[in-house]
Parts: C-alpha cells; sequence; structure tokens
C-alpha cells in the first residue's frame, strides 16, 4: 500500500516537473490568434474601428469585439475574419469606400508638420516651414493626415484604375431574350 | 532522326493559315499618325524622352527604359512629335496610357545607324545593346529579351530553342518572315547563342509550314552554322514555349522556376531576327511583321511601324461590309480590340476581321457536367474544371492548389468544353485578383512595418527627450546649490517638474502670440492712415450727413483717428 503510494507519488512528481520544464520551453509569446486577425485586418492604422491601430483592433476582436467595424477591409474582410473566428458574417458598420490616396495641395501647404506627424505610416515627407508631399505608394489612405490640417490643403482621391491595376472580372452570362412561343 | 516527345493534350482547331500567305510580305503605308504606347513590354514603364512639338528621325530614342526589365522605345519614322497623352491601348480593358503621338512627316530620315561589334564585346554590354534597341519577345509576351539572356547560375544551358511553331489559326506572320528573313533569323540566332552558350540550337516550326521549314533548313546551311531545323507536328499549343520546349527536349519546367534552371531558353524567331536587325544593322524595334486576315478581301502580312493605327491596317485588308470587329492576336488567346483607334504594339502579332458568319457570338454557357474533356485537353496536365469550380467560387486559396498560375490561359479547354463554359475568362479572372490580393497583403505588411517603426521611435524620442530634460534639470538643480553654497544661502532648492516645463511653453507659445499680433497690427496700414485733403473733406462731409440721420453717435465718430 504504502509502496503503491509512494509510486504514484514519484510518478506525479516527475510528470509534473516535465509540464513544467515544457512550459517553459515550449512557451508561446503573445496571443497567437491575435497575430492571426491582425494578419487579416489591412494594416491602414486608419482608426475608423474607434482603435488606435489595427493591432489594438485585433486585440480587442480577440476579447468579443464586433467584426464589422474596419471600413477598409470591407465586407471581404469581415468575412475573413468571420471564417477564421468561426463567427457570423456582419454587414459592415460602415459605408465601404474605394482605396484613395491622400494629396497635398502645393500650393496651400505652409510647412507647418501636422500631417507628418499624423500619418501612422511615415508616408509623408517634408519638414517645417518646408512643402511636405505624399509618397502615394506607402499611403494607406488612412484620411488621418486630413483633420489636422490647418489650411485644409490636403483631400483624399480615389485611385483610377489603370492598365496595371485593372482585373478580370467575373465571366456573366449574357441574358438573351428567348423567342416568344407560339400558343396554339 | 531527331528524337521528339510529346505533351499530353492539345487540341487541332482549323488552321485558316492559308490565305494570308499567298503573297509576300509587303511594307505598310505611313498613315497619318503613329501613338507609340510608351509600356509595351513586361516590367517598368519606358519614361518619355521627348516633348510635344519636337522633331524626331527614324529610330530616334522616345521612351528610354526604367530598371533592368524594361525596355526602351523609338520612333517608329522620322516627323513632329504631336502630343504625349494617355490614348486607349490594344489591352482588353480597353484603358488609356501615356503615348507618344507622332506625325510622319514622310522622309523617312534615319538616325545615326551605328552597329553594335557584339562579337568583341562583354555579354552585358551586348544585352545592354539589346535593351537599349527595345527588343521584346515578339510571340506575345513582350518581356524583355535582354533580361532572358542569362543563364542560370550553376546549370549549363543544353539547348536554345527557337520558336518557330506558330500554332495558332489564321496568324502567319512568323511563316512568312522564316520564309523571307531565314538568314537574318539564323544570325540572330548565333548572337543570342554566343550569348549563352547553349551546347545545341534547335529551331522547331510546326510541320504545317513546308516552306519555312526548307527556307530555315537552306537559311542555315547558307550560314554555315549546325542548328537543327526540326518540324514539330501541328497540334495546337506547340508553339507554346513550355509544349515546344517539351517536344523538342522531353523536359519540363518545374512549378516556380525558370526555363534557364533546366538548362533550357526559348526565343521567338520574330526576336532573334529583330535582334540581328538592332545590333548588325544598328535598327531599333520600330516595325514588325503583322497578318492581317479574317473577314477581308485581301488577307496577307504587312512590315507595319510599331503605333499604327489598326482601322489603317485594316484598310490595307480590305474589311467585308460586315465586319464587326477585330480581334489582336489570335482566335484561341486574342481579344477583341476596344476600338478601332488603338495602335499596333510590339506584341501585336495579328490582326482579325471579325464578323457573325466567321466567328458565330458565344452560345450560352450550361452547367459543367464533369465530362472531363478540358483535362484532356490541357496542355499542362491540370484540372481545369476544378480550377473553374473554385474560380467561380471565388475560393482562390483552391485554386491555386490546383496550380492555377501553371495555366497558359491557351484556351484548349474552352475549345473543347461541350458546354461552352468560358473556362480561360474564369480563370484569368482568378489569377488576377490573386495578384491584387497579394499586391494588397504586400502593402498590409509594409505599411504595419513602417507603423510599428513610427511607434518604436515616438517611443524613443520620448525616452530620449525625458532623458534630456532630467539631465538639464539635474544640472540647474546641481548649479542652483553650488550659487547657494556659494552665497551660504540657505534657500530649498526646486527641481523643475515637468508640469513647470509645460508652463513654460505654453507661456512661451503666448509671447510668441502676442509678439506676432503686435507685428500685424504694425504692419498693415489701415486705409484711413494718410489722408489726402479731398478724401478728408469727403469723409467729414458723410460723417456729417451720418451725424445729422442720427446713424452714429459723436462717440464712436471720436475713435476716427484722423478726426
Amino acid at each position: 500500500m504504502l509502496i503503491a503510494i509512494a509510486i504514484m507519488a514519484l510518478g506525479a512528481v516527475i510528470l509534473g516537473a516535465m509540464l513544467g520544464w515544457a512550459s517553459i520551453r515550449f512557451k508561446v509569446e503573445g496571443d497567437p490568434l491575435v497575430e492571426k486577425i491582425d494578419s487579416v485586418l489591412p494594416q491602414t492604422q486608419c482608426g475608423q474601428c474607434g482603435y488606435p491601430g489595427c493591432r489594438p483592433y485585433a486585440e480587442a476582436i480577440a476579447k468579443g469585439e464586433e467584426i464589422n467595424l474596419c471600413p477598409p477591409g470591407g465586407a471581404e474582410g469581415v468575412q475573413k475574419l468571420a471564417d477564421l473566428l468561426g463567427r457570423e458574417v456582419k454587414a459592415l458598420d460602415a459605408e465601404e469606400k474605394p482605396k484613395q490616396v491622400a494629396l497635398i495641395d502645393e500650393n496651400t501647404c505652409i510647412g507647418c508638420t501636422l500631417c507628418i506627424q499624423a500619418c501612422p505610416v511615415d508616408a509623408i515627407v517634408g519638414a517645417a516651414k518646408q512643402l511636405h508631399t505624399v509618397v502615394a505608394k506607402l499611403c494607406t489612405g488612412c484620411e488621418l493626415c486630413v483633420p489636422p490640417c490647418p489650411v485644409e490643403c490636403i483631400r483624399m482621391e480615389a485611385i483610377p484604375e489603370t492598365i496595371d491595376n485593372w482585373k478580370w472580372k467575373h465571366p456573366v452570362i449574357a441574358i438573351q431574350p428567348v423567342p416568344a412561343r407560339k400558343v396554339a | 532522326m531527331f528524337q521528339l516527345f510529346k505533351f499530353n493534350g492539345g487540341v487541332k482547331p482549323p488552321g485558316n493559315k492559308a490565305q494570308s500567305v499567298g503573297q509576300p510580305s509587303a511594307t505598310a503605308p505611313l498613315p497619318a499618325r503613329l501613338v507609340v504606347p510608351l509600356h509595351q513590354n513586361i516590367g517598368g514603364t519606358p519614361r518619355p524622352v521627348v516633348k510635344a512639338g519636337d522633331r524626331v528621325l527614324k529610330g530616334q530614342l522616345i521612351g528610354e527604359a526604367d530598371g533592368w526589365i524594361s525596355a526602351a522605345v523609338h520612333a517608329p519614322t522620322s516627323g513632329m512629335v504631336r502630343d504625349i497623352g494617355a490614348y486607349v491601348q490594344p489591352h482588353p480593358s480597353g484603358l488609356s496610357a501615356v503615348s507618344v503621338v507622332i506625325e510622319p512627316d514622310g522622309r523617312e530620315e534615319w538616325i545615326e545607324r551605328q552597329p553594335v561589334d557584339y562579337r568583341n564585346l562583354p555579354t552585358d554590354a551586348v544585352q545592354t545593346a539589346i535593351r537599349q534597341a527595345g527588343i521584346v519577345g515578339l510571340g506575345g509576351a513582350a518581356f524583355p529579351t535582354h533580361g532572358k539572356t542569362t543563364p542560370a547560375k550553376g546549370v549549363p544551358m543544353e539547348e536554345l530553342i527557337i520558336n518557330g511553331g506558330e500554332c495558332e489559326p489564321y496568324i502567319t506572320c512568323d511563316d512568312i518572315l522564316m520564309r523571307e528573313q531565314g538568314e537574318g533569323i539564323v544570325r540572330g540566332t548565333a548572337i543570342i547563342r554566343d550569348l549563352m552558350q547553349p551546347k545545341k540550337v534547335l529551331i522547331g516550326i510546326e510541320d504545317n509550314k513546308p516552306e519555312a521549314i526548307a527556307a530555315m533548313r537552306a537559311a542555315v546551311a547558307a550560314c554555315g552554322e549546325n542548328f537543327d531545323v526540326v518540324a514539330v507536328p501541328a497540334l495546337y499549343p506547340a508553339g507554346s514555349a513550355k509544349q515546344l520546349t517539351r517536344m523538342l527536349t522531353g523536359k519540363e519546367v518545374p512549378v516556380g522556376k525558370r526555363s534557364t534552371d533546366i538548362g533550357t531558353q526559348c526565343f521567338n524567331v520574330g526576336t532573334v531576327y529583330a535582334v540581328w536587325r538592332a545590333l548588325a544593322l544598328g535598327e531599333p524595334l520600330i516595325d514588325r511583321m503583322i497578318t492581317v486576315t479574317g473577314n477581308v478581301e485581301h488577307p496577307r502580312n504587312w512590315r507595319a511601324p510599331i503605333g499604327m493605327p489598326i482601322a489603317d491596317l485594316l484598310a490595307l485588308g480590305g474589311p467585308k461590309a460586315d465586319t464587326d470587329g477585330v480581334i489582336l492576336g489570335g482566335p484561341m488567346m486574342g481579344f477583341v480590340a476596344p476600338d478601332l483607334t488603338v495602335s499596333t504594339v510590339k506584341a501585336t502579332n495579328c490582326l482579325i476581321a471579325r464578323s457573325r458568319t466567321l466567328f458565330p457570338p458565344a452560345p450560352p454557357e450550361m452547367p459543367c457536367i464533369r465530362c472531363g474533356e478540358c483535362a484532356r485537353a490541357c496542355p499542362q496536365d491540370l484540372q481545369p474544371f476544378e480550377m473553374y469550380w473554385f474560380s467561380r467560387a471565388r475560393n482562390f486559396g483552391k485554386t491555386q492548389e490546383y496550380h492555377i498560375f501553371d495555366c497558359i490561359e491557351c484556351g484548349c479547354c474552352s475549345f473543347v468544353c461541350p458546354s461552352r463554359i468560358p473556362l480561360v475568362q474564369y480563370f484569368r479572372f482568378a489569377k488576377s485578383e490573386i495578384w491584387a490580393r497579394e499586391g494588397d497583403k504586400k502593402a498590409a505588411n509594409s505599411a504595419k512595418e513602417r507603423f510599428e517603426y513610427k511607434k518604436a521611435r515616438e517611443e524613443r524620442e520620448k525616452a530620449e527627450k525625458a532623458e534630456k530634460l532630467a539631465k538639464a534639470a539635474a544640472a540647474q538643480a546641481a548649479k542652483k546649490a553650488a550659487e547657494a553654497a556659494a552665497t551660504g544661502d540657505s534657500l530649498p532648492v526646486t527641481t523643475p517638474t515637468a508640469d513647470d516645463a509645460e508652463a513654460a511653453k505654453k507661456a512661451a507659445i503666448a509671447a510668441a502670440m502676442e509678439r506676432a499680433k503686435a507685428q500685424r497690427a504694425a504692419v498693415q496700414p489701415r486705409n484711413t492712415d494718410a489722408l489726402n485733403a479731398d478724401q478728408q473733406h469727403a469723409i467729414d462731409a458723410v460723417e456729417a450727413r451720418r451725424l445729422q440721420a442720427g446713424l452714429e453717435t459723436p462717440a464712436a465718430d471720436n475713435e476716427n483717428p484722423s478726426s
């Protein structure tokens, strides 16, 4: 009887030590779910969801926040999040906008650097009292630079369709009129 | 006897080639204006180097190659540059892109043509010369040719393949070029051979072009080269680089690799001919052979300048009355020109006038019955019906699992489909969606990286600032303490806090604003300053009248500095 208890206790100690070692050795840094959600979000860092950036929103979603708050992600983004999390698809809680890029009117810009500070992805170049400009390739179209501008010289422009970004359309089946059958 | 291999699948559409090879090729007359698009190659868009109003000579550079994978663009004739602007492109989208409009002066004045001594130049100098001459793959892909002439590292070049397959119905531009310019093709092949040092050179031609095969054999013998001219069975798409390579060598390019990784490379006959003209004669790529056929009175091959409006080229063939459009390229892989004002580009090999009798409208799509005909016809050994389901359902991950990017869009599957499903259109749709998504993903990742970097930088700056402030405060305190010690004063030393710093900043801003206000007030002259006698008189009169009418109190009048 005593031996049996001792064997069980020894086994428990050994297995417990192994578990303890494994939890240190194979420790997962951060929450993998947040990473996964973050990789689905469009990374515009626009804050339109009410969170300061995409990652905070991903963290909030992991804690149970709604998945339909991201306008740049669009309906497709909601779909992807729903697939990832096994939640129900919901209509987007905002209007879906075409992709945009910020444009600084060079005649009006006074070189105040406020937009540079507002840009979350460092896509605006310029210095104090120097003309600023947007690096269009890096601009995510988040609109965060628009409100701080004291002279309202920044406007958002929809990215036009060019041959380089043109996409083949989903084939549509043309509906053809069927000649009416004569009723005998 | 040369051993040939086979590829699976393939179809045999009616050739319709005999019509346009009845006559030798001719040079197309210059049109009233040429619209030369700048972006005619895969890769970077060339930068325009001329402006409206410039006079250009034939062969003069008008678009400079941008980046290594890019090819220069040249003026096809001498004349005046009338405009540089957006014009509708010969592209299925029908969208516009930057083009140079040249009004020919009819004098055809060449620039000074300088042949390149390619035999005594290092490889990269010859490649640069090919790039400067604006040569791209003329079989239709328009990939810059110089970019294909570097063998893979560590893989010996086994076979250089020259593609005279031309398997698509109606098109005969390569056929006629081989019949008429065999020697130029062989000499161009020799240039590429010298660049790539392959063990063998194979010229593959479909056996439905016996005249071209005979002409090429004669040309090879005349030039004293040891190239193999091989007749391959006519089976669409034998003229596709991958299928031709497989037929001639039995090798298949693995997924995600290039043909040089298995020691082969393939060039179109038109491309090597253009290489020879560029290096031996100093003539950049400014014209090409184009087949004008289909619903026209006189189908023929024309040597046409790049940038010729297709309406002018079509007129040379004499379109019949019921022509209702133009197909650019062949009937299997081509597309309908968005309108007749678009011009020919380096990749344009054929214009087919369309009519309802020649090309009846596509019958309505029926449901897929899973017969598997498309998989049997696919020369790339894919399963088009599976890719079709997933493309249609927008399940793009699955389409990639079925290797949609190995699809060469040859159209065999659509050709054999008993339900007439436009399969290739579904695959093109899926491919462009996948590309767009990958682009978005890349942009999102870079945005994330930049955002995180900015956050880290802001944190660091904050920390640095706090440290600096703390240091300054400590220095100040030390100074005060020293002073106190020197004077023997025992006042308590106050360390400046962040609040103090904030308050000082606010005060400084307020003072600056005050100063600015004062400055403005001092600088701006008031319109009531420095009045002359007449004006003063008028003002006094007005004021008097106002006073009489009781509109203003005399007290307000007193504020007038001039009174």
